[in-house]
């Protein structure tokens, strides 16, 4: 299954019936987008590696470098910022797991339990879409404003007394990781709706008739067969909460920046060209460390 | 719980409540409430900020739109009371129409060879499409930066356009190869069959059947631009995106019209993709 | 508007040493076949036996890795599918599920720039009874009804050729015992040339003029119905073609016209008679085969009082038991299990009230000498048996 296509509603149909050809065409039609790919993407990323082993032109004004071979930009860019990769992937492993605790059961409904209604489940699957294509930001700064402290969720905690009487949530690392995890829901659920919408109830069914109660029937029938869209899933949400931070910079406080603000602030503050790419670098390491993982364990194609 | 002990001569314990019937189960079993529940709290959890943000849209507060003030229609009569808002709106939707058909055009093609044609190198072709889904923004954006500075490129209307061509272009692929996973070859085979040379097969029976296909890649295209903040952020100099503007202008205050424009956004791609899934819902049911 | 190479409608296909390869692997080898005009050929065989391939190399969507194709006079293998007078009916219909009927069934004679497309289409809509659907979407018709537009669509045309790709398989067993009537109808009132390929033999014996039996690439056996299943050439066409029993034996005489021979395992046992120009060899080893219906069960072992004796130019094998009795109405199947001759299988039809042996009976079977057959010694005796 793939990896991203779940992202997107499913379609109904199988896998490419049929031999495929051969001949001079594919290379015709693949061009144009594959040579925007390597000049866009590939080439900006070798750029970006290249610059990450710059130096300072000695003299020169702010903002100014020449190319290197400087590896230490790379070790002190960890020794200082390691903190911050932790809690970005902290965040992003925390939000990950609350976005599957809550698409799980959100995908499983609309995926099997809908399945003799499936206009209901499609009206769920738009609710669960819609929001998807209001703005990102808007979405955010309501969160902000909705979690604010003369807001309604605080003084309603404050009343159950589930948060001291000057405790806040605005500005904490919980809001930040309910905003990644609420920003990033849809890439969560959808996969694994898609997942689960191809599952064959009667594999259900026949664990019952083998006397396997509802759990059991969950952990050893189910489970395993929606796993490959919970791999998607996570790979999607992990990704880009990771390296998110605008959730931080809106939700969070400077004690709780990611490691996207950093790169961002090198970038525009500091103006420190080299330090920031080595740190961009660092971030694809890691998520090019899982991807591959993935790769070894179901291969390129099932990827696009 | 449990189930008959191997090798044990005693009989198999038959699990009280757990079986049920052949033949069709109950769409809604007593005791099997707390599944609805907790999805249906996990709609509401999506909907909350959509909702507060419909609400404030009507907000009576002319510069900051923070605190409630007042229940006014002026904001949706005014629109583009506030300035920069319609500015940017209007620049958000030139670049995603653009980016979107440049996107479509290239993706569908790299789609369509991806799945009815043999090649080589297929495995790096897999990869250089999946790579920029994968990358942290972040990255894409920082490294488009990178790129256009060194080469001396101007930031701004067109450098956003490049970039969200960039990342769009492996969404639509993905959606749209589904789509083409779906079209049987043998439809194209019959085409030839019956005297349609090549172009008029891709006219007549390919595009034809790809276009919900393209259709949809292009509504999940220009979202993806038109709400995209980080790679804008980092490659638009002094051009302003909505997401931009309204990031920009948090702190400041953002004006009732922005949270109106999200509104219609939603309301928009609510009545969309409505639409969408019941066409194809309609289309399935009566099989098309 | 596709150039197509002409050729009359119902002309003569000829395929001269044809043949595929896909990598290592040879679908097709070197066929020849000859399939005159107007009449029904079927290219009979198990799947992945080439049929399919042969098939499309003739609709032009396989390029032939070598080996030629004619239709009437010409020589059409180099020509592409859109360029070719064939027409197929597809396996899976391939009806353009965005187009009417009507458009569906007109779609050839557009690319044609014929110009009265639509009624013509109407017109063969009408031959298949289905006039009432043109404006429909082929999704809201039955299997059975896109059948016949699939049908309907490649006729209109009015190909050299029409090949049909197993289309009945998908069609449940009254429908498509109907839809083989209607074919063969329409084929014989249009005039067309039809080569049908099937996996299914009854169909291909009942609808065809000429049947071809291919294996593994090869066209084993080729000839009228009748004849592939009296006089089977190979073990392969003997038993895919209905059921045979075959017996190992050494020819050890011939006379007039006939040939003795020793059957192997069991030195007691008659010799078994042959005509010698029922044989495809009349020397050394060889198979002897007989139809299930053409042996009937006497009961006892022949040393018994009252068994019944069998005439001098009558063939027996046996004595054997019963060991299975399948009673379907019109007939009853046994497997007999022959010491040294293996089990055989009996059609016995029901002109008696019912099985007349039970499992555990000693019997004999006998058949007339013209029943036998004889195929060459070294062939595979399970060749051409479907597999559980």
């Amino acid at each position: 299954m793939s990896v991203a296509a779940a992202v997107t509603p499913p379609a109904v149909g199988a896998e490419a019936p049929g031999p495929r050809r051969a001949g001079r065409t594919p290379y015709l039609l693949l061009a144009p987008g594959l040579a925007v790919l390597a000049i866009f993407f590939v080439a900006p990323i070798l750029v970006l590696f290249f610059t990450s082993l710059m130096v300072p032109v000695p003299g020169g004004d702010i903002g100014q470098f020449q190319p290197a071979f400087e590896v230490s930009n790379y070790t002190n860019a960890i020794r200082e910022y390691w903190p911050i990769f932790v809690r970005s992937f902290g965040f992003g492993l925390l939000a990950t797991v609350l976005a599957l605790l809550i698409g799980y059961p959100l995908a499983y409904v609309i995926a099997v339990r809908c399945r003799s209604r499936p206009t209901l489940a499609q009206f769920m699957l738009v609710l669960v879409i819609a929001p998807f294509f209001t703005s990102f930001i808007l979405r955010t700064i309501a969160w902000r404003q909705i979690l604010a402290d003369e807001g309604p969720v605080v003084s309603v905690m404050r009343a159950l007394a589930l948060l001291p009487s000057d405790g806040r949530l605005t500005a904490t690392a919980f809001a930040v990781v309910a905003g990644l995890t609420y920003n990033f829901l849809p890439f969560m659920t959808l996969p694994i709706y898609a997942s689960l919408e191809r599952l064959d109830v009667r594999l259900i069914e026949a664990g019952q008739d083998l006397y396997a109660g509802p759990l059991t029937t969950f952990l050893r029938v189910t489970w395993p067969l929606s796993l490959p869209g919970v791999v998607a899933g996570t790979l999607l949400t992990f990704i880009p909460a990771s390296g998110d931070y605008v959730n931080a910079a809106l939700l969070g406080n400077p004690g709780t920046r990611m490691i996207g603000s950093i790169i961002d602030s090198q970038f525009f503050q500091v103006v420190d060209y080299p330090t920031a790419a080595a740190l961009s670098f660092i971030l694809m390491a890691v998520i090019l460390v899982l991807v591959i993982v993935y790769i070894r364990r179901s291969g390129t194609e099932d990827l696009v | 719980m449990t189930a008959a002990q191997v090798g044990s001569p005693v009989p198999v314990r038959v699990v009280v409540g757990a079986q049920r019937p052949p033949g069709r189960r109950p769409w809604f079993s007593q005791g099997d409430w707390v599944l609805p529940v907790l999805a249906g709290l996990a709609l509401l959890y999506l909907f909350v900020p959509i909702a507060y943000t419909i609400a404030f849209s009507f907000n009576d507060a002319p510069r900051s739109n923070l605190v409630w003030q007042g229940f006014t229609l002026d904001n949706w009569r005014n629109p583009c009371g506030a300035p920069d808002v319609c500015q940017s709106v209007a620049t958000s939707i030139q670049i995603g129409l653009i980016a979107t058909v440049i996107a479509c055009a290239l993706g569908t093609a790299i789609a369509i060879a991806l799945v009815r044609y043999r090649f080589r190198f297929r495995g790096v072709t897999n990869l250089l499409i999946f790579l920029p889904m994968a990358t942290p923004e972040v990255v894409l954006g920082a490294s488009l930066l990178a790129q256009f500075l060194n080469i001396g490129a101007q930031l701004g209307f067109w450098t956003i356009v490049i970039a969200h061509v960039m990342f769009c272009i492996s969404f639509v692929v993905v959606t749209v190869k589904a789509r083409v996973a779906t079209l049987d070859p043998a439809l194209e085979e019959a085409a030839a069959d019956l005297y349609a040379t090549g172009m008029q097969t891709f006219w007549r029976v390919t595009f034809p059947l790809l276009l919900p296909g393209i259709v949809a890649a292009a509504l999940l295209s220009f979202s993806l631009s038109f709400d995209d903040f980080i790679i804008t952020y980092f490659n638009s100099g002094n051009t302003d995106t909505f997401p931009k503007f309204v990031y920009v202008s948090a702190t400041r205050g953002i004006p009732a019209q922005a949270n109106v424009v999200g509104t219609m956004m939603f309301v928009l791609a609510l009545v969309l993709v409505g639409i969408g899934r019941l066409i194809s819902a309609r289309r399935a049911r009566s099989g098309g | 508007m596709a150039d197509v190479v002409s050729a009359p409608s119902g002309a003569d296909l000829e395929l001269q040493a044809l043949s595929k390869a896909f990598g290592d692997m040879v679908a097709v080898d070197s066929v020849d076949l000859v399939v005159p005009a107007g009449s029904f050929f079927a290219l009979l065989g198990p799947s992945g036996c080439g049929k399919t391939t042969t098939l499309r190399m003739v609709a032009g969507l396989e390029h032939p890795t070598s080996g030629r194709i004619r239709i009437g006079t010409k020589d059409v293998t180099a020509t592409r599918a859109f360029e070719r007078p064939v027409n197929t009916v597809f396996q899976s219909y391939a009806l353009f599920p965005h187009l009417t009927v009507l458009e569906n069934v007109a779609f050839g004679l557009r690319r044609r720039g014929q110009a009265d497309a639509t009624a013509s289409a109407m017109h063969a809509l009408e031959l298949v009874e289905l006039a009432h659907t043109a404006r429909r979407r082929p999704a809201q018709l039955s299997g059975g009804q896109q059948q016949r537009i699939a049908l309907a669509r490649a006729i209109v045309n009015r190909p050299a050729v029409l090949l049909l790709d197993e289309p009945l398989g998908a069609l449940d067993l009254k429908l498509r015992r109907q839809m083989q009537v209607e074919l063969k109808r329409i084929q014989t009132d249009v005039g067309l040339t039809f080569i049908h390929v099937t996996h299914d033999q009854e169909e291909a014996m009942t609808m065809a003029d000429t049947v071809a039996v291919m294996n593994a690439g090869r066209i084993e056996q080729l000839g009228p119905p009748a004849q592939l299943y009296e006089r089977p050439t190979t073990a392969f066409v003997a038993n895919f073609l209905g059921q045979s029993n075959l017996l190992l034996g050494d020819v050890q005489s011939q006379a007039d016209g006939v040939l003795s021979v020793a059957p192997r395992g069991g030195a007691d046992r008659r010799p078994m008679l042959v005509r010698a120009d029922r044989c495809a060899v009349t020397s050394g080893r060889i198979l002897v085969g007989v139809r299930p219906e053409k042996l009937h069960l006497i009961a006892g072992d022949g040393t018994g009082p009252g068994d019944e004796d069998v005439p001098a130019y009558t063939n027996v094998v046996g004595p054997g038991v019963v060991v299975d009795v399948s009673f379907s109405g019109v007939s009853t199947q046994y497997l007999v299990d022959v010491p040294g001759a293996g089990q055989l299988t009996v059609f016995s039809q029901n002109i008696y009230d019912g099985a007349g042996h039970r499992p555990g009976d000693v019997v004999r079977a006998a058949w007339a000498l013209p029943h036998s057959f004889g195929l060459p010694g070294d062939q595979d005796a399970s060749a051409g048996r479907e597999a559980v």
